[in-house]
């Protein structure tokens, strides 16, 4: 399965159409197979980073802000959102991977970076 | 988070201050991070205040302001205090205008100590009726102004319909773009929108642009070219500056929109199209009509729908929303910090008339973020031709006698309500008289070229009937 997530820096990007850069790794629910590839967008474009989700098959997606028509859009296509996350992209992962993460959580991390 | 800090919350009231305030506030300490969002921020955020502190503010705010926090940091640095347009994305998901108001919070020995940025919700004024849900056309379609509701309001109805659109309006106004939105929304939105200026070419060159050609026509004639009807089956054409078009052209159109079908160039075969036609001009079509330079037959069967574009100085609302619209894509473009206008400059900006529009409004924009090094663009960044107008129509100045002397400008158009032709024509004949009649001195004076001026007077018929063909000084 592919989770991919809307990244600044170490962080998830605070909203999905501003965000630059991407994050996609593939696992088996419980961990990751092989390292996370980085992809670097062109530009910040929502309707451009949705193609992508599509096209690179991913079943689920962990961002910041999302407005509600991608949201939807998501939901649609079968994609899990988990939306509104804060903190770093490493913890999400990680906690999606543990079953724990949850839209709108703002992890340990956020405090400390 | 510094002690300073720590001391000033802990004199216990700021809480019950930031919640007694109807705008969502955020303060953050000097590392951009929230130490205190009011109960208004909560509510759009959905984040609490306890969870939210210590977590770096624009990951709270989900705004597209931050730019990595450079905003704040900027805000931080310098010490002034900038109030910029935005916005957030709020725990429902809905994309939320907002202008946010970014101060340092400074000490009384004036340490910065963090700053307290407030969100005020433009919302209810900035969504442009009858465009919500498309946000590629919202967004290149900025207003809020009455005029301009009108005009967003008509956008659906006449995307709704096959019929002719003649869109008017002076040049800058976004003749083009509103043409795009008409065309995006209907049902043809997903077939082509080809857009042709039938003032560019020349007639013959139009001609075979529009109605293409078959191989041999003419001499250069080596293959087929379809020409824009035939590109834009399904679709729409656009005819922009249809008042340009040579009278011949004119004829050839209106049989084309009667029949749906046409010869094109040395074709012996008719080919029938499937095109709807939006055409624009700055021309008054009417008045060449009456001049025998348009086809009446033509002007009626393109005036099915008209939609008029105001100009930009009937729109005074939507001035200070463009300005900020265009200051957020230039720092963007540039990937710098968004720069604002001092409070003179944006008063000399929101006397200025703009006979250029919206196009004019982006170039002055432009000008002004490469010229200005600083945060804030001063009077002095501004370019000296809307200078020259803008002083001349508010302060004339005893230092420069080139300004004083220029006649004082009549009231301003929305004032009086009346026609912006009519006002110019008045403030050059003030000008000439002014001048005793010398070209050179009132076009320095009005800040235009000789050449702009010649072509004015010839515009407004203040030219003598014997006067020769070019300019003169």
């Amino acid at each position: 399965m592919k989770i991919l997530l809307t990244i600044q820096d170490s962080s998830i990007a605070p909203r999905f159409d501003q965000a630059t850069e991407v994050m996609i790794a593939e696992h088996d629910g419980q961990r990751l197979h092989g390292e996370p590839r980085t992809i670097i967008l062109p530009h910040r474009s929502a309707e451009e980073l949705s193609d992508l989700i599509v096209k690179e098959g991913v079943d689920c997606v962990i961002c910041g802000g999302i407005e509600e028509s991608y949201h939807k859009f998501f939901i649609w296509k079968k994609i899990k959102v988990y939306d509104g996350v804060i903190g770093s992209h490493a913890e999400a992962l990680q906690r999606y991977l543990e079953g724990e993460l949850l839209s709108g959580m703002i992890l340990p991390s956020a405090q400390v970076e | 988070m510094n002690d300073n800090f720590t001391h000033i919350l802990s004199q216990g009231m700021y809480p019950a201050l930031l919640n007694a305030v109807p705008h969502g506030i955020a303060v953050t300490d000097r590392d951009c991070k929230i130490v205190a969002i009011n109960n208004t921020l909560e509510a759009l955020t959905g984040v609490m205040s306890a969870d939210a502190h210590g977590v770096f503010v624009d990951f709270v705010l989900r705004s597209n302001i931050a730019r990595r926090g450079r905003t704040f940091r900027d805000v931080l640095a310098g010490g002034d205090p900038m109030v910029v347009e935005g916005d957030i994305v709020s725990r429902d998901r809905r994309k939320i205008p907002m202008r946010f108001t970014i101060t340092p919070l400074q000490t009384v020995d004036e340490q910065t100590v963090g700053l307290i940025i407030v969100l005020d919700d433009l919302s209810a004024v900035v969504s442009p009726a009858g465009l919500e849900g498309d946000s590629a056309i919202s967004e290149s379609i900025i207003g809020h102004s009455s005029k301009m509701r009108e005009v967003f309001e008509l956008i659906p109805l006449m995307a709704h319909t096959e019929a002719s659109v003649l869109i008017t309006g002076e040049t800058g106004t976004g003749k083009d773009k509103i043409a795009e939105a008409i065309h995006k929304r209907s049902n043809r939105g997903s077939k082509p929108f080809i857009k042709i200026n039938c003032g560019a070419l020349p007639e013959a060159l139009l001609e075979s642009e529009l109605f293409g050609y078959v191989k041999g026509a003419f001499t250069g004639a080596t293959k087929d070219k379809p020409g824009m009807f035939r590109l834009a089956q399904g679709g729409t054409l656009f005819l922009t500056e249809i008042g340009d078009m040579p009278l011949p052209l004119q004829v050839k159109l209106l049989s084309v929109l009667d029949d749906r079908e046409f010869f094109p160039l040395g074709g012996e075969r008719k080919v029938q199209v499937d095109v709807r036609i939006i055409a624009a001009t700055h021309r008054p079509l009417k008045e060449r009509v009456s001049q025998g330079l348009f086809r009446e037959d033509l002007f009626y069967r393109l005036n099915v729908l008209q939609l008029h574009l105001p100009p930009l100085r009937e729109r005074e609302s939507d001035i200070r929303f463009l300005i900020n619209h265009f200051l957020r894509f230039f720092a963007e473009r540039t990937g710098g910090s968004v720069k604002t206008f001092s409070d003179e400059a944006l008063r000399l900006l929101m006397d200025y008339a703009f006979p250029g529009n919206i196009r004019e409004l982006r170039n002055v924009v432009e000008y002004c973020t490469n010229i200005c090094q600083h945060q804030q663009i001063g009077v002095d960044d501004l370019p000296k031709q809307l200078l020259a107008h803008t002083r001349s129509a508010s302060q004339p100045s005893a230092a420069s006698p080139l300004f004083s002397s220029i006649p004082e400008r009549p009231d301003r158009p929305r004032e009086a309500n009346r026609d912006w032709l009519s006002i110019e024509k008045e403030m050059i004949i003030d000008t000439l008289t002014q001048t005793r009649g010398n070209r050179s001195k009132a076009a320095a004076l009005l800040g235009w070229g000789r050449t702009t001026l010649w072509r004015k007077l010839k515009i407004h018929g203040l030219m003598s009937p014997t006067e020769p063909n070019n300019e003169q000084g």
